[in-house]
């Protein structure tokens, strides 16, 4: 480029410019905006429909959570509440698209609508709750933060792991906690932080860490996976609180409903006996009548949701109640109960408002 | 390749004329065309603005820079500059940006000097050096990076723990926890000692510079290598000695989970160094062998057949002609290094990618943190190729 075309562009740019600025405040560019804006924000229940699927996103492998099986199908706790959740849309668990999200890319793929909801072991923070966009319809499961440490070692409590190498993942509240735990226990520890759960096991199993942490649930996944599960202990101690929970786009509140109360149905139908072999009978023979609203039999509350009124019996039939999913999925990884039970009948945290 | 002048007939002022507002004006239609042009683009990226600013707001994402100054409470494990987790994401970023440096400028020495010897290898008379260097370069090139650094980060993982780890000499150490070096306790001293260093290398550079215009005049060759060993290694000794001769060493010792003291290099910044310079060589090597072979057996013979020696011909005659050929492709190379330092993410050496892709998974803004990444290494490869082409120019044929 010579030097008078360089001179007559830069004179023209300035040009151009100017009547681009004149038309910036003028209003006109933003009412344009929303007609632009994804659909996806606006109703994610009619485009679910639309589409004929739900896109669930999970993680990239956690045993007993979500990680697909030996003939490539998704199992586990996340993945079975997003087939129930197509059982309530579609009255079909199948239809289901998952996609596997890392820590990190997670709540992007949320905001920009590559996904309908996360289901992977996601903690409920103020920060996200309110700065990104985001909304936590509810607690699947209630965790908290925990080391594991192999047995060789001898290490019976976290204080005992100053100058302690740990493998954490990078992008999530496991990695926050372990910086103010180290802070306010005056224990220095050493962080690697690798993206992927299975890079950051192995680095762990092949001795680059001391420890591994993450949530408690985590730990006893990656445990019960390995072949020796006795050769690693996973520590008393818990130094977080981690909620953990179904993420939805900010903004619809109707399908954060149905969310939420999907969640609290099957926690409802445990409450009431009501599971996968027996409900199809029950939907004849039921005669208590909070089960029979939550069947669909009285009262309107599936069509209240945007849905059809047989809803809960198409997800207790085919995926079943909450103890059927935590007994089939976590169970088998050595996970209790314990603060996950029902609040009414063992005394835990699970805990779902009436049907009525 | 040096072609850096422009042809002096299009220096030639055309004749000026009136610009004339009709159509059939080439001038005239040139300007309107480019007018929309620009007008075009610059509405595109105001409506992508103006778009975007109205999405994150409708879904109540945050946005803007203040959480820079925010607490970033991000354990991050090798760190040039002070750091813990209670400093600012800006720190942090901080932190990311010199890691990456870091690794890119030893990377770049590195595959330099290693590229260098493989190209001149694989020219060697000797039939196994050759083949050798050949191998090597088909082998390397041809498998794709992450791989390489995969590899190389689970073999540094398969060395025994620290409590076993190799222990080949006295205070250095060979574990999965990475290699760890016996050091000195760094005093004022050995500051003024590497000033002098410093101070002695310029100092040698002008008294090239002094003897090489002595020789223009007088054609005599003076040797430059007593004056530089003096000026490089005998400044800094002497100002070390001067001021005590301070030397504590400070040798890494097992204690607990882990060494303590002593110089450390990770697995992670290891395996991540080794692959990027083992790969990248492989391509500097045919670039160097390609500059090598660009220059004539010609001038080889023309050179000694004026009687100079096989050292001054490679220094005089040939290098200076093949360093033409060989910068640009070069610039291209360390780019790519620096580029390439990114796939660090993988391996779990926190680079700024890593740095900014935690700080915008935390804080969810992540066109902020894409902008700081682009930014950055924007920056860097700038820079890089400012240098490389002022480099260029400065070796480029003086046309007279």
């Amino acid at each position: 480029m010579t030097k008078t075309m360089m001179g007559a562009f830069a004179a023209l740019l300035t040009a151009a410019a100017l009547p681009a600025l004149a038309q910036a405040p003028a209003p006109a560019p933003a009412p344009a905006a929303p007609a632009a804006a994804p659909a996806a924000n606006a109703n994610t229940l009619d485009a679910i429909r639309a589409r004929g699927n739900l896109i669930c996103g999970v993680s990239t492998g956690l045993a007993g959570f979500s990680m697909p099986d030996s003939q490539g199908a998704w199992r586990g706790f996340d993945v079975d509440f997003c087939r129930a959740l197509a059982a309530a849309i579609f009255g079909d668990p199948s239809k289901v698209r998952f996609v596997p999200t890392t820590a990190q890319v997670r709540f992007t793929a949320l905001q920009s609508g590559e996904v309908d909801i996360l289901s992977r072991n996601t903690t409920w923070t103020l920060s996200r709750d309110t700065s990104l966009g985001l909304d936590f319809p509810t607690t699947t499961f209630y965790d908290g933060q925990g080391f594991m440490v192999k047995r060789s070692l001898n290490v019976t409590s976290a204080a005992q792991l100053e100058g302690a190498t740990v493998c954490v993942q990078p992008g999530t509240t496991t990695e926050q906690n372990l910086a103010d735990w180290s802070r306010a226990a005056r224990v220095s520890i050493r962080p690697v932080v690798i993206e992927r759960v299975e890079d950051n096991v192995s680095a762990y199993i092949a001795g680059r860490c001391d420890a591994y942490t993450t949530d408690v649930s985590g730990l006893a996944a990656v445990r019960s996976a390995q072949t020796t599960p006795n050769d690693h202990v996973i520590l008393p101690d818990v130094i977080s609180k981690e909620p953990l929970g179904p993420a939805v786009r900010h903004g619809d509140q109707r399908f954060a409903d149905i969310v939420r109360w999907t969640h609290f149905g099957m926690l409802a139908a445990e409450e009431l006996g009501l599971n996968s072999t027996n409900v199809q009978a029950a939907v004849g023979t039921e005669t208590r009548p909070e089960a029979q609203r939550l069947l669909g039999k009285t009262g309107d509350l599936g069509r209240m949701l945007g849905l059809d009124n047989a809803w809960m019996v198409n997800v207790i039939r085919t995926v079943g109640n909450y103890s059927e999913v935590f007994e089939r999925n976590l169970t088998p990884i050595g996970l209790q109960r314990g603060r996950n039970g029902l609040w009414t009948a063992q005394g835990g945290l699970q805990y779902a408002p009436p049907f009525r | 390749m040096s072609g850096a002048s422009t042809d002096p007939r299009l220096l030639r002022k055309a004749p000026p004329r009136p610009l004339r507002i009709s159509w059939s004006d080439e001038r005239f239609r040139n300007i309107v065309y480019q007018v929309l042009v620009v007008a075009a683009v610059l509405t595109l990226f105001g409506w992508l603005w103006s778009n975007t600013r109205y999405n994150l707001e409708v879904r109540r994402i945050a946005t803007g820079w203040g959480f820079l100054s925010r607490e970033a409470g991000l354990p991050i494990g090798e760190h040039l500059i002070d750091y813990d987790p209670s400093m600012s994401y800006f720190r942090a970023l901080l932190v990311g940006v010199l890691n990456t440096l870091k690794v890119a400028i030893i990377g770049i020495v590195l595959a330099t000097v290693l590229g260098t010897l493989l190209g001149v290898a694989r020219l060697s008379r000797n039939w196994m050096l050759a083949k050798f260097a050949g191998a090597y370069v088909e082998i390397v090139r041809d498998l794709p990076l992450l791989l390489q650094l995969l590899f190389w980060y689970s073999l540094l993982q398969g060395l025994p723990g620290p409590r076993q780890a190799f222990n080949p000499v006295t205070g250095v150490f060979l574990s999965n926890r990475g290699l760890k070096l016996p050091y000195i306790q760094w005093e004022a001293a050995h500051s003024w000692a590497l000033l002098a260093f410093v101070v002695g290398v310029v100092i040698t550079y002008f008294y090239r510079r002094a003897a090489r215009a002595k020789q223009m005049r007088d054609g005599q060759i003076r040797p430059i290598w007593p004056f530089a060993l003096a000026a490089i290694l005998g400044l800094p000794l002497l100002v070390w000695a001067a001021l005590g001769a301070p030397f504590t060493p400070d040798v890494p010792e097992l204690r607990g989970f882990n060494f303590r003291g002593g110089l450390d290099v990770s697995p992670e910044f290891f395996a991540l160094l080794l692959g990027l310079t083992l790969y990248t060589a492989g391509f500097i090597a045919e670039i160097v062998r390609a500059g090598i072979l660009a220059v004539s057996q010609g001038q080889w013979e023309a050179a000694q057949a004026l009687g100079l020696p096989r050292g001054r011909v490679m220094n005089l005659i040939v290098l200076p002609q093949a360093m033409r050929v060989i910068i640009p492709p070069m610039t291209s190379q360390f780019l790519n290094i620096t580029k390439n330092s990114s796939l660090a993410v993988a391996i779990g050496y926190q680079d700024i990618v890593s740095i900014a892709n935690t700080t915008l998974n935390q804080t969810g803004q992540a066109i902020e943190g894409i902008a700081i990444i682009m930014l950055v290494y924007l920056t860097i490869s700038l820079s890089i190729s400012l240098f490389m082409n002022w480099y260029n120019k400065r070796i480029a044929l003086v046309e007279r």
